[in-house]
């Protein structure tokens, strides 16, 4: 497996929207491609017949009722909301 | 060159659950913002998804319907980006193991062939908020409460060759989920909605083109609309040396035309992946059982029904079983008139049909109801009033004037069938109109229909228009 660039490190820091700077970008690189080896190492084994597992616990999910059990509480989370009017969390805009 | 279409559909069938997919906050369409939209929804640190048990019936119910396999384990993902509206930074969703897997539906098309369309997968998701970009200087509104409304998405094979089909397709699937009672189909309100891939290739060329995304299209007009201009763009583009790039682009219904969405060229890394917080879904034989013995009869299978029990024709079987409401009224009416079924058809079709449109009525809360159309239509049948008459009689019915025979004792409709009576009215006519008379005699056949409309109109309309037709032929004779 070829190692992570810092151009790899910049565009997963830029979809995970988080802001690092760009002398850290080698160190993240050579963290991150240690992870990947390791996951490498991982693909080596032979799962013929297992079935992959998506969740660490072997159970199944619950259900619940359809039922609505919620009521308004919109002046509770909206009080720590930096701005909000006519009801409506107010964010920069967002151009289409 | 020749060009062939290629078109997939992705249809959101938006569940008609109490509550949330995964939250006990209510559904309701129209609430204040942001009042139907909980911790849960809103991405509160700490809180935990629970899904809801009815939101998994009815895929199940979906599944069983188009022939396909319901997944005994299927696993929600994460669905990653960034977007005001939600708040997760994520959306739940199904990737790899959805709930129902490959299944098909046939549709009618307008030369009466008829086309298999297969249908990849259904999965459940949560829809997202609600952007407000117009009235806020700078800033867009959000509201939540749509946050955590139960989707099921539905995705075609690329089996569709045209916007026709497109429709087709989508109308056959937006009467599916409503007779199976899983979503309300109300696409004002959002509640049916669908994307369309759409690419062109030289016709014959096994490799499909390049393909464009239009986003959100909410009625049938659109899609047909939308898809009818986006292959006349990517024929153009490429004929005039042009290459289409694959994008997502919306659809404008006020000029007529897609245009790309810029800025969303990243948008496609979603690095989906299992969601920590929900074990995976697994459903047991008596589970999908259940749901099995739930099933309506189908549209297609009402639909043989009613060629076969009532001897309609396809045409009018269609129209007839196109809602469960219009197909559960024509039986009624037929019931109550214990037979007639094609007269019943054609009612139903006809005056009825058009006078809920006119009034925007519902069949629940219809003036008419299937026993007193019955009553009405008793009374044609045993020639007491003619078929003219009588939708002068439903239309006072309508307005609330009584049923069938209250109406006709009252207007004294009832039509004229004694012979003397009516020999009386073609003598007065005969005597009135000497001059046609004499022409019909010397052989001016077309003359026939002025006599009949003459008795008619003195009788005023109440003769029976079988009779007239008969005696009129025997006297005009001389």
């Amino acid at each position: 497996m070829t190692p992570l660039g810092t151009a790899e490190v910049a565009k997963i820091a830029h979809l995970a929207r988080l802001a690092i700077r760009e002398e850290e970008a080698p160190a993240y690189a050579s963290n991150l491609s240690a992870i990947l080896e390791l996951v490498e190492q991982m693909n080596a084994v032979d799962t013929t017949g297992v079935t992959p597992m998506a969740h660490p616990l072997d159970m199944a999910q619950r259900l619940r009722p359809d039922e609505i059990s919620e009521t308004n509480h919109r002046e509770c989370f909206q009080a720590i909301a930096p701005r909000t009017e006519a009801g409506l969390y107010l964010v920069p805009k967002v151009i289409e | 060159m020749k060009w062939e279409t290629v078109i997939g559909l992705e249809i959101h069938a938006q569940l008609a659950t109490k509550s949330k997919i995964f939250s006990g906050a209510s559904t309701g369409y129209g609430a204040e913002p942001n009042t139907q939209a909980c911790a849960i929804d809103l991405g509160m640190p700490g809180v935990l998804p629970v899904l809801n048990q009815e939101v998994v019936r009815m895929a199940a119910m979906f599944g069983l319907a188009i022939g396909a396999e319901i997944a005994r384990r299927s696993v929600f993902a994460r669905k990653n980006y960034f977007y005001p509206d939600l708040p997760k930074g994520y959306q739940i969703s199904q990737y790899e193991l959805p709930i129902v897997q490959k299944g098909q539906t046939i549709i009618d098309l307008e030369d009466g062939s008829s086309k298999v369309v297969g249908i990849t997968r259904a999965h459940l998701e949560e829809d997202a908020g609600k952007s407000l970009h117009e009235d806020f200087q700078g800033f867009s509104g959000i509201d939540l409460n749509r946050a955590g409304t139960p989707l099921l998405e539905i995705v075609s094979e690329p089996d569709l060759r045209s916007a026709k089909e497109a429709v087709a397709y989508m109308k056959k699937l937006h009467q599916l989920v409503v007779y199976l009672g899983i979503c309300d189909g109300n696409m004002q309100e959002g509640s049916f909605r669908c994307d369309a891939n759409v690419s062109v290739r030289p016709k014959g060329d096994p490799k499909f083109g390049t393909r464009a995304e239009i986003k959100n299209l909410n009625s049938f007009r659109f899609v047909e609309r939308a898809i009818e201009f986006e292959i006349e763009r990517q024929i153009d583009l490429i004929e005039s040396g042009g290459k289409v790039v694959q994008e997502t682009r919306l659809y404008d219904p006020d000029k007529g035309e897609t245009r790309s969405m810029r800025g969303k060229e990243e948008a496609n890394d979603y690095r989906y992946f299992p969601d920590p917080d929900l074990l995976p879904l697994v459903l047991d034989e008596a589970f999908i059982n259940a749901a099995r013995t739930e099933l309506p009869e189908l549209p297609d299978t009402k639909k043989q029904r009613f060629m076969e029990q009532y001897e309609l024709s396809g045409y009018d079987a269609s129209v007839l079983t196109v809602s469960r409401d219009l197909a559960g009224y024509y039986e009624a009416t037929v019931a109550a008139l214990g037979g007639e079924a094609k007269l019943c058809a054609n009612w139903v079709m006809g005056d009825f049909s058009a006078f809920l449109n006119k009034d925007n009525r519902d069949i629940a809360d219809s003036p008419v109801d299937s026993v007193r159309l019955a009553g009405l239509l008793r009374r044609i049948e045993d020639r007491t009033i003619s078929g003219k008459i009588a939708k002068e009689v439903f239309e006072a019915m309508w307005a609330g004037e009584g049923d069938a025979d209250a109406i006709i004792e009252k207007r004294s409709l009832r039509q004229i069938t004694d012979t003397s009576a009516i020999e009386q009215v073609i003598d007065d006519v005969m005597a009135g109109n000497p001059d046609q008379l004499a022409q019909y005699r010397a052989g001016k056949d077309k003359l026939f229909g002025f006599f009949v409309g003459q008795v008619m109109k003195l009788s005023k309309g109440k003769a029976n228009p079988q009779q007239v037709n008969e005696l009129l032929m025997e006297k005009l004779k001389g």
